[in-house]
């Protein structure tokens, strides 16, 4: 039993995914029952949480199967995470007709699952490689797959060419720094690592440049906007929070393994990399007129506040990035599942389809707002408490200067986000009554959407046990 | 026996050529092909590393790095067919319904 219990979430999934297709014939003929099937992947990927939460809690961290997986706290939490977010983005599914009635697009979300969930773990660079493509495979259909839409083709084109790109980069910086220490292990080449100084400077270069793809960092962010706005609105939002949730996780695990090693001034490019990809991001981002070309720019920004996280380089920066990824990928979820409910029913993500929300279903709005506030990071929403502690990290490493950009682009941010809250609740539609153009929103939907406005209210007034939580997971990694 | 630096430069010489090629080709079929180009470049040095290390393990990740290239290529290629099939043209100078 001790063998398994390092990929029991893995093993889960897959099962998981093979039921799916199992399932799929006999659900196919009869109209009334496809939903079962979304059903089906959200309960299943909840039990697989919770199956894995009672049996499979990592106790000292470890290197199992030849080191090709490190059995730790953080990787640990980050793959609860990843099933969360894939049960909600299944619910979010439900609701897009081409998704909802298709058993591929189930298959490929829990495949992405899977990989992103190997990804958190990997500790061998083969694993690495295999687990990051994994991932990026089924996203690229997933992007692509309304195959009738130019623009969903389109975003799912320019994601897997620049993804295919990404991918390239990094198996070339992996090759040379096999080359350089004749290991494959993270943790075998730390110890050889050091000895080169400049061939593991070129190393670490084109490995930072496949991972900030992957994070959607500066100056590897241009694919974003495109990417999010053309494909499937509850794919989006799954791509802006799991998919670079796993970024950051690998993204930590090489730092605090290999790149100490080097030397103390890739915290400097790092951490002008932090301050490019926070401003470009919210900067751009106020010109939008777009939701989801908003919340693209929006998350770029949201990966240089993570970022400062890792440059501040502690225990509690690292524990601030994975409080912060927390709350990312719950805000964020919310408000994209929020922009595909309206999506659906006014058929645009111009801000002017938001006029006169307020009215048309009271409930959404209000969960729109808390998504928006806590991506502004207003108390007492998660947002807040996150962005507080990612300071914090930065100041208490003596990265002031760092903490002030950071202070500085959210009041940028602000501005944006109570921007579309304004078309949210001032604006009214034009010369109609909004009572009769009210905005249904059916039950799967609903649950997603009232699971993710409750948990951004209580890790934002309860944080503390969260906050211990992330702390116990990062404090695995030194 | 061929010394070492000898493969380097050739796969640098290739990995180079593979991004020159995506960033200037504007048909998305030499892309590919050009990004394939890339991922050899990167094979090339791990079977060139193994040789000199007399290990497997560098063998080993360009069995792994094929197949996902095999993957990454049938995916690109069906989105390439279905690009095609609704706009009737694969220049990537025509992919601009995205912007803003």
């Amino acid at each position: 039993m001790n063998f398994v219990l390092p990929i029991f979430p893995e093993i889960l999934l897959l099962a998981l995914g093979v039921l799916i297709l199992i399932l799929d014939p006999f659900v196919k003929r009869d109209e009334a029952r496809r939903p079962f099937l979304g059903w089906f992947t959200a309960a299943g990927l909840l039990v697989a949480l919770t199956l894995s939460l009672l049996l499979a809690r990592p106790a000292e961290p470890a290197l199992v199967y030849g080191g090709m997986i490190r059995f730790d706290g953080l990787g640990f939490l980050f793959k609860m995470f990843f099933l969360f977010a894939a049960a909600v983005t299944a619910l979010f599914f439900m609701d897009e007709e081409k998704l909802a009635r298709r058993a591929e697009a189930y298959l490929l979300l829990v495949a992405a699952t899977l990989g992103m969930s190997l990804m958190a773990s990997a500790a061998d660079l083969v694993m690495l490689y295999l687990s990051i493509e994994t991932a990026s495979i089924p996203l690229y259909v997933l992007a692509g797959f309304m195959k009738e839409d130019d623009k969903s083709i389109e975003a799912g084109f320019k994601y897997m060419l620049f993804g295919a790109m990404a991918s390239a980069v990094l198996l070339y910086g992996f090759s040379l720094a096999y080359g350089f220490t004749g290991e494959t292990g993270l943790y075998a080449l730390a110890l050889h690592f050091g000895d080169f100084n400049l061939l593991a400077a070129g190393v670490t270069f084109l490995v930072l440049a496949g991972l900030a793809f992957k994070v959607s960092a500066f100056p590897f962010h241009f694919w974003a906007p495109d990417v999010y706005q053309g494909a499937p609105t509850p794919v989006a939002g799954f791509l802006s929070t799991a998919s670079k949730a796993a970024g950051f996780a690998v993204l930590m695990r090489l730092f605090t393994a290999v790149f100490p090693a080097v030397n103390a001034d890739w915290s400097l490019i790092l951490a002008i990399l932090a301050t490019l990809t926070m401003t470009v991001g919210n900067l751009i981002a106020l010109a939008q007129k777009n939701v989801k070309r908003l919340l693209a720019y929006s998350s770029i920004s949201h990966a240089g506040y993570a970022l400062i996280g890792v440059v501040a380089f502690s225990q509690l920066g690292m524990t601030s990035v994975a409080f912060y990824l927390i709350a990312y990928v719950l805000t964020n979820l919310l408000a994209f599942g929020v922009v595909a409910i309206v999506g659906r029913v006014t058929g645009s993500d111009e801000f002017s389809a938001y006029n006169g929300l307020s009215r048309r279903n009271a409930p959404l709005a209000l969960a729109m707002l808390v998504a928006f506030l806590s991506l502004a990071g207003m108390p007492p929403f998660v947002g807040f408490i996150a962005k507080f502690y990612v300071f914090l990290a930065a100041v208490n490493s003596n990265w002031v200067w760092l903490a002030f950009v950071g202070v500085l682009n959210s009041i940028v941010g602000l501005y944006y986000y109570l921007n579309v809250l304004k078309y949210v609740y001032l604006f009214r539609m034009e010369g109609e009554d909004e009572e009769k153009h009210p905005v249904p929103v059916s039950r799967p939907v609903a649950a997603a959407v009232v699971v993710l406005a409750v948990g951004i209210l209580l890790l934002g007034t309860l944080f503390g046990p969260w906050f211990g939580f992330a702390e116990q997971a990062a404090a695995t990694l030194f | 026996m061929i010394p070492l630096t000898y493969y380097l430069v050739l796969s640098a010489i290739l990995f180079t050529m593979g991004a020159l090629g995506v960033l200037i080709r504007r048909n998305a079929l030499v892309i590919f092909m050009s990004v394939e180009l890339m991922l050899n470049a990167a094979n090339l040095a791990f079977v060139a590393f193994a040789r000199q290390y007399n290990a497997f393990s560098g063998q080993l990740f360009v069995f792994f790095v094929m197949t996902v290239a095999a993957a990454e290529v049938a995916v690109g290629l069906a989105l390439i067919v279905a690009i095609f099939r609704v706009k009737h043209n694969i220049d990537v100078d025509q992919m601009s319904s995205l912007k803003g």
